[in-house]
């Protein structure tokens, strides 16, 4: 089972970047009024941020990453290990990580690579940085996860187009002798590979004309094999069947409970999924932050979004106990129990 | 459990329902504009109350309410 801490490695900064660009669901005119309002009410999302074309996800990392690294004011030289998390990657070929070490000035000395995760990017991502800056005594890190999901999801289909929204982050760490240590439990079951999935464009299905065909899949739902699909019912199952079970395991293991920790961080799914987890958890609603309304559902970049834009005050300026679990895509899930003290988080970029 | 409180979870669930309206013998994809978020809605308040999964099948082959009351029955 992979349930494990990590030492000496301290969460030292957190930003995040968002399109300028928002768009209201309640403007969304491919579906009914009753049904925009259901989706502002149940599915959470009211308002969402729409990269432009020709925005890429590393665009928004660069933002996020650039601003994160002035106010920690930290050498670039020093920055030795980049890890790029996204399903939006700027190009097949190559990585977007060297894109991004080359940008941020990094040095060549810097082990950059990329990690292909949506929904617990995040927390796998931690996992993955802590894991070798421990290992390889690296003194800085940056984790950049995000994505553009808008681009991928079909207007015509009601099941994805008005849940997604882009956002980009950073997330910096410090080899430091005296940081808490973190804390994981991280699963994967690859049979529902199938439950959110862009069919075409990859080896498997390589693009063809026939991967621009619009196909119906249900009332109201339109769209390519470009394009992504979800299949809402089997993902919420999921979630509802794996993600308690996950957290409660790594609180046995640490001897905690809920309330050794001051805030819950979800992945926002959708809300009628987090409040169900929050309910079986038995969380209080202060403890569960938000940016579902605001931002949509925004991938990869969904933890460290809400940290950056819900917790500044109580990361910046003292000490969060922070529980945060990612969960989706893959299927793949995972919680880290990590703590916040006095850390280095600008205000949400908007690029 | 009883039909009677679980027609009353599903009336405090969906708000627009008028109270008193819903019968074990209801077919509900005739009284609510019935979609998948609907679908979601309820799957989330049968493994809150109850700790039961039910799937697209279960609610697929359930034409009543007693329909769905016995499926979950059956789970808890």
């Amino acid at each position: 089972m992979a349930i494990f801490s990590i030492p000496n490695v301290r969460f030292a900064g957190i930003a995040s970047a968002v399109p300028k660009k928002e768009v209201s669901n309640l403007d969304y005119k491919w579906v009914s009024t009753k049904d925009r309002e259901m989706l502002v009410k149940t599915v959470g999302v009211e308002n969402r941020r729409v990269a432009e074309p020709g925005t890429a996800t590393s665009d928004l990392c660069v933002a996020a990453a650039d601003k994160l690294i002035q106010e920690l004011g930290w050498n670039r030289n020093e920055i030795e290990l980049l890890i790029f998390i996204s399903q939006s990657r700027d190009y097949i070929i190559p990585s977007t990580s060297g894109i991004i070490q080359d940008r941020l000035g990094l040095p060549h000395s810097c082990v950059a690579y990329d990690i292909g995760l949506g929904c617990s990017g995040w927390v796998y991502g931690v996992s993955a940085m802590a894991s070798m800056m421990y290992a390889s005594k690296i003194k800085k890190g940056l984790l950049l996860v995000g994505d553009i999901s808008t681009l991928t999801a079909s207007y015509r289909d009601k099941s994805t187009y008005p849940l997604f929204g882009d956002a980009a982050t950073a997330t910096a760490f410090e080899l430091d002798e005296n940081a808490s240590p973190i804390h994981f439990n991280l699963e994967s079951d690859g049979s529902g590979y199938d439950a959110i999935i862009i069919p075409d464009g990859g080896m498997r299905n390589f693009i063809s004309k026939k991967s621009f065909d619009y196909k119906k899949h249900g009332e109201g739902i339109y769209r390519n094999r470009l394009q992504i699909a979800l299949n809402g019912i089997e993902v919420f199952n999921f979630a509802l069947r794996e993600v308690t079970p996950n957290m409660k395991r790594l609180l046995q293991e640490l001897s905690k409970s809920t309330a050794d920790f001051d805030y819950f961080v979800f992945h926002q799914a959708n809300l009628l999924m987090n409040e169900t987890i929050r309910k079986m958890m038995k969380l209080e609603k202060e403890k569960v932050p938000y940016t579902i309304r605001k931002f949509g559902n925004t991938s990869s970049a969904s933890i460290p979004l809400t940290i950056t834009t819900q917790l500044k005050d109580s990361i910046s300026n003292g000490k969060a106990r922070l529980f945060t679990c990612g969960f989706g895509v893959g299927l793949s899930w995972g919680s880290v129990a990590i703590e916040a003290d006095h850390i280095v988080c600008p205000d949400l970029i908007e690029y | 459990m009883t039909i009677e409180d679980f027609i009353k979870n599903i009336e405090t669930e969906f708000d627009d329902l008028e109270p008193g309206k819903l019968k074990p013998e209801t077919h509900f994809r005739e009284v609510f504009d019935w979609n998948s978020i609907n679908a979601l809605i309820l799957i989330a308040m049968v493994k809150t109350e109850y700790g039961a999964a039910i799937n697209a099948e279960d609610i697929q082959k359930s034409k009543s309410i007693n329909d769905l009351f016995e499926i979950v029955k059956s789970k808890v």
